[in-house]
């Protein structure tokens, strides 16, 4: 009989409301429902999360780690796009 | 007075203990596929639905040796009592099998204790109502979990579609023992602290035929077997489980760690 591995699903965690959901890792799950499912059961077991996103692996297209140093070198001397250069006002915290 | 007191307060401890022997006995079987599950989310799921009743089990027995007020705690109840004082359902001991077995019971058993925390969450007893009311969205989990895979697999392939039926086949009939009537029953339905488990059988069945027929599963007739389980009178698997249970605290008594 054919064994087909089913697909691979990338899990995604809020930790609690108002933060953004993070990458946790992954489960194999034939649709979304199950992946939700085993996502809840292997990720939040110690009151990691409050949602779960989960989202198909192979829909997920990623940077090409070769292209490193055209994707990501050139923005090494370009220190000024930091806003700490500005001096803001006192009543402006935060930023 | 006193002897209708004392009728009362022992139909009230085997009340809870039916409920506290039956999430351990699940729990424990459950507790078998941790590190032989189909697949490690599925180990996973089945594990911590297996440690849900068991930590039922634990605030249940708990209360139940409080009110025995013979100074036994939930280790004493769980892991020191002779087979015919356990007040589990008889569905709960039965052997895992596969799978798909599993799940099918997993689902009968939860649909029931939906409907069991529901009632018991305006009990008399506030412990109980507590419990209840903590435990109730454990069930809704557990009853979402194993309907999926009851559909996914009755709904399958020809392989796990014919195991699905085999195992409703096999497990249907132990089911009318979450409504038959006892002493007990009664009891525990006039003083408040729960449900009769008669009254609980046409939600029941509301709920869990709607998810054997979207698996394509055909339904038994029903039939005069009985099991009686939460009587004390439990199947041959019952000895062999609580053999296991049991090993560490009777090897080693009062070992903790």
């Amino acid at each position: 009989m054919e064994r087909k591995e089913w697909p691979l699903w990338e899990v995604f965690i809020r930790s609690k409301g108002g933060l953004d959901h993070k990458h946790c890792g992954s489960v194999h799950a034939p649709d979304a429902k199950m992946a939700l499912s085993s996502a809840r059961d292997v990720y939040t077991r110690r009151m990691e999360g409050v949602s779960i996103w989960v989202v198909r692996a192979d829909q997920i297209h990623a940077s090409d780690p070769d292209a490193k140093p055209e994707m990501f070198d050139p923005a090494e001397d370009k220190i000024y796009r930091h806003p700490t250069f500005y001096t803001l006002p006192d009543e402006v915290n935060h930023m | 007075m006193t002897t209708t007191a004392t009728a009362a307060d022992a139909a009230h401890l085997d009340y809870v203990l039916r409920i506290a022997d039956s999430a351990l006995i699940l729990g424990q079987r459950l507790a078998e596929w941790c590190g032989h599950g189909p697949v490690i989310e599925e180990d996973i799921a089945l594990t911590n639905t297996a440690l849900d009743l068991i930590g039922q089990a634990r605030l249940l027995l708990t209360h139940a040796g409080h009110l025995e007020g013979k100074g036994r705690g939930e280790d004493a109840l769980a892991f020191l009592r002779a087979e015919p004082e356990y007040r589990s359902l008889t569905i709960c001991e039965l052997p895992n099998e596969d799978f798909g077995r599993t799940c099918l019971r997993n689902c009968l058993f939860a649909a029931f204790q939906m409907q069991l925390w529901q009632a018991l969450a305006s009990s008399s007893d506030a412990q109980l109502a507590a419990i209840a009311g903590k435990s109730i969205k454990e069930a809704r989990y557990h009853l979402q979990h194993a309907s999926d895979w009851t559909v996914r697999l009755g709904d399958g392939t020809e392989e796990s579609h014919g195991r699905m039926q085999r195992a409703l086949d096999y497990l249907w009939p132990y089911t009318a023992e979450f409504f038959s009537p006892t002493a007990t029953d009664q009891q525990a339905e006039a003083a408040g602290i729960g449900p009769a488990g008669s009254s609980l059988a046409a939600a029941w069945e509301e709920s869990v035929v709607p998810v054997l027929e979207v698996a394509t599963l055909k339904v038994p007739a029903r039939t005069p077997f009985l099991s009686r389980g939460k009587e004390g009178r439990h199947s041959e698997h019952m000895g062999h489980l609580l053999a296991e249970m049991q090993y560490l605290q009777r090897a080693h008594p009062g070992g903790t760690w």
